[in-house]
């Protein structure tokens, strides 16, 4: 191995291949059956942190970034003037396989720049995987991009390799995509897509009946939108994942503040701050969607098509709500359990379990961790402490920012900090 | 009434099996190495005996199912400073309940258990996460780590299941024991290791393993976007009392 030539050509791809934010690598159920290398089967697990926080759990790389198309938001498009590298197929072998051995990774996510053509491109990190797979009986994770306007053979054979597949279609909107890659059209994203998802059910269908039928693509799709590139709305950018998850059975739809990497006016320019913290609402939502049984109509609609940035998307909606308020966290049901602001799953099944002995009240609710300071005014517990004014949806609201409102008027980063401490009890 | 016991996990439940005998509701169990004489408590000494620990976790098994004697086990890896105590408050209740008391968080020692399980089970998914494997000439993937809680007992599945192909040995230096794996099987080991073992040194690492810890840091770096910076961020992901054995952090 020529590592000086490895580390350049890694500084390069690893650089361009970070936009990119899915690094899950949950979800698989691959077994190491053979004693082989690698195990995917339990939960995902986060090697390292990046300075920026976020989670180091794959080998995030392109293939190449040579590329034959000039998409305004990317980074590698063919009019920008960078240094070009490409990586050998043996040469990503041996780099993930040193990696795993040492426990730096769970496995692989290779994407890359479509050089000649798509299928030329995806046959090539088809015959990545297929090597993994193959020659190194590799039972980590690899995740694999579809590569839009692939063709349906190649994608079937990514498949059978592949944990994960991903097409990220980064542009919410038609009238976004027109603007900025006006050489790629919506239906390229589609077809690899549908294609995939077909052959998932096709696979799982045939599994129940011969049990030795291969793995398809185990760790299901995802997709990643771009936020804040264009004018989109929240609910535009929200309606648009609601489609996957339901249309496409995607397993995860990712969000990414755009990142101003050009001077292209179609833009914003560069120093324009990453909306991180309308990022991070829009993750909230996509968890109220899938696991708090929220639709995305009550979340977002014609009355209110863009999230408040003060205060969580599930507060929001309850304040909208307050006929359904308070709840009996000692009857209630899960679901309505699950839609008191400040109460996350957790909490949900901790009391849910808690309330079996005895009626709970609020020492004890404040023990298991719930967050009162939102939770209170929409609940009553085993106390005759409770909320007793009538309170308007605004004064509760501006009693709950009160309540922290040091910490929301404090810097841009550490209002998100404050979320991620929220995120924790949820 | 003050038990002391040898610190090992039969031992506390033989502990709790004496304490059962002397009908001792309020009594308290402690280890010998942390064991500080008292003038006022009596101090009975407890001779570890695996029959009274099993016939205690059969009954704290039937209790409880798998869930509440896992949790057991596992709070009792923590080593904190009167784990046992809660560990009994919370087995007396479980005996006393007709009901398995496994979720009632209400009761106060149900919800330090599950604290602690939950702190142990992160420092055990830390140390899947931490363990950095370098390759020592003969042929071993070797690391060395410093968990806050007694968890290797509870990685060695994880590890091996993944690294059934090579040889691999992780070594808590905090405990002086270690995991071995052979091709075939776990086993603990025990090893005089010099200081400076930590660094890798060609003395017992191989030529290329630097390089590679070279590239994985070059890997760590530019996979960072620099216009997210988020310090508090990064440091509670990755707390600082780590970084000695995180190559993408030392080097």
């Amino acid at each position: 191995m020529n590592f000086d030539r490895i580390k350049e050509k890694l500084t390069i791809l690893a650089d361009a291949a970070k936009y990119d934010v899915s690094c899950s690598s949950s979800g698989s159920k691959r077994q190491n059956t053979t004693k082989g290398l690698g195990d995917s089967s339990g939960m995902g697990i986060c090697h390292s942190y990046t300075e920026d926080g976020r989670c180091i759990s794959l080998l995030k790389i392109l293939l190449t970034n040579h590329c034959i198309f000039d998409c305004a938001y990317c980074v590698t498009r063919k009019s920008n003037d960078i240094k070009r590298a490409a990586f050998k197929v043996q040469e990503v072998v041996d780099l993930t396989i040193n990696f795993y051995r040492r426990n730096y990774i769970e496995g692989l996510f290779l994407s890359s720049g479509i050089f000649k053509s798509p299928d030329t491109t995806m046959e090539r990190l088809v015959q990545v995987a297929k090597k993994l797979r193959l020659e190194e009986n590799f039972n980590g994770y690899i995740h694999l991009k579809s590569i839009p306007g692939a063709s349906d053979e190649l994608m079937h054979e990514a498949g059978l390799y592949a944990d994960r597949l991903s097409v990220n279609i980064e542009i919410p909107t038609k009238e976004g995509l027109k603007l900025l890659a006006p050489d790629k059209q919506r239906k390229d994203f589609l077809q690899p897509m549908k294609k995939v998802k077909n052959e998932i059910i096709k696979y799982k269908a045939e599994k129940k009946l011969i049990k030795s039928t291969p793995k398809f693509a185990p760790a299901g799709q995802s997709t990643q939108m771009i936020v804040g590139a264009t004018q989109e709305t929240d609910a535009q950018i929200m309606y648009t994942a609601a489609y996957f998850y339901k249309k496409y059975q995607m397993k995860r739809v990712y969000y990414s503040g755009y990142i101003p990497i050009s001077y292209d006016p179609r833009l914003p320019s560069i120093g324009t701050e990453v909306p991180m913290l309308r990022e991070n609402r829009l993750y909230q939502t996509d968890w109220l969607m899938r696991f708090y049984g929220f639709s995305i109509e009550e979340l977002l609609n014609k009355e209110h098509p863009n999230l408040d940035s003060d205060i969580d998307p599930k507060l929001s909606w309850a304040l909208r709500n307050l006929h359904l308020f308070p709840v009996d966290v000692n009857k209630a049901e899960k679901q309505m359990l699950a839609r008191i602001p400040g109460l996350g799953m957790k909490s949900v099944y901790k009391i849910l379990g808690a309330r079996k002995y005895r009626n709970l009240n609020w020492e004890h609710l404040k023990k298991i961790g719930v967050a009162l300071n939102r939770a209170r005014y929409f609940m009553v517990c085993n106390s005759s402490d409770y909320e007793k004014r009538d309170l308007s949806a605004a004064s509760i609201k501006s009693l709950i920012l009160h309540n922290s409102a040091s910490k929301f008027r404090n810097t841009y980063s550490n209002q998100l900090n404050l979320f991620d401490k929220q995120d924790a009890l949820i | 009434m003050i038990f002391k016991y040898d610190g090992s996990f039969e031992g506390f439940l033989t502990a709790v099996f004496s304490a059962y005998e002397f009908k001792c509701e309020n009594c308290t169990i402690v280890k010998e190495n942390e064991h500080v004489e008292s003038l006022f408590e009596e101090t009975e000494e407890v001779i570890t005996s695996e029959e009274k620990a099993n016939r205690v976790w059969k009954k704290i098994q039937q209790k409880t199912g798998t869930k509440g004697s896992r949790q057991i086990y596992w709070a009792f890896l923590s080593e904190l400073l009167g784990v046992e105590n809660t560990l009994f408050q919370y087995i007396q209740h479980a005996i006393n309940s007709a009901k398995n008391i496994t979720t009632d968080y209400a009761n106060k020692a149900v919800l330090e258990v599950s604290q602690i399980v939950k702190k142990v089970g992160r420092e055990k998914h830390r140390m899947d996460a931490f363990v950095r494997f370098r390759k020592t000439k003969d042929n071993i993937y070797f690391a060395t780590i410093e968990p806050d809680f007694n968890v290797l007992p509870l990685n060695a599945k994880h590890f091996k299941n993944r690294y059934a192909d090579q040889y691999w040995c992780i070594y808590d230096l905090k405990r002086n024991y270690g995991i071995y794996y052979d091709l075939n099987s776990v086993e603990i080991i025990q090893l005089e290791l010099p200081n400076s073992i930590l660094n890798t040194s060609t003395d017992f690492f191989t030529p290329e393993e630097m390089q590679f810890q070279q590239l994985w840091k070059n890997y760590f770096d530019s996979t960072n976007i620099k216009s997210r910076k988020n310090t508090k961020l990064h440091h509670q992901h990755v707390p600082k009392r780590y970084w000695k054995y995180l190559s993408e952090k030392y080097l």
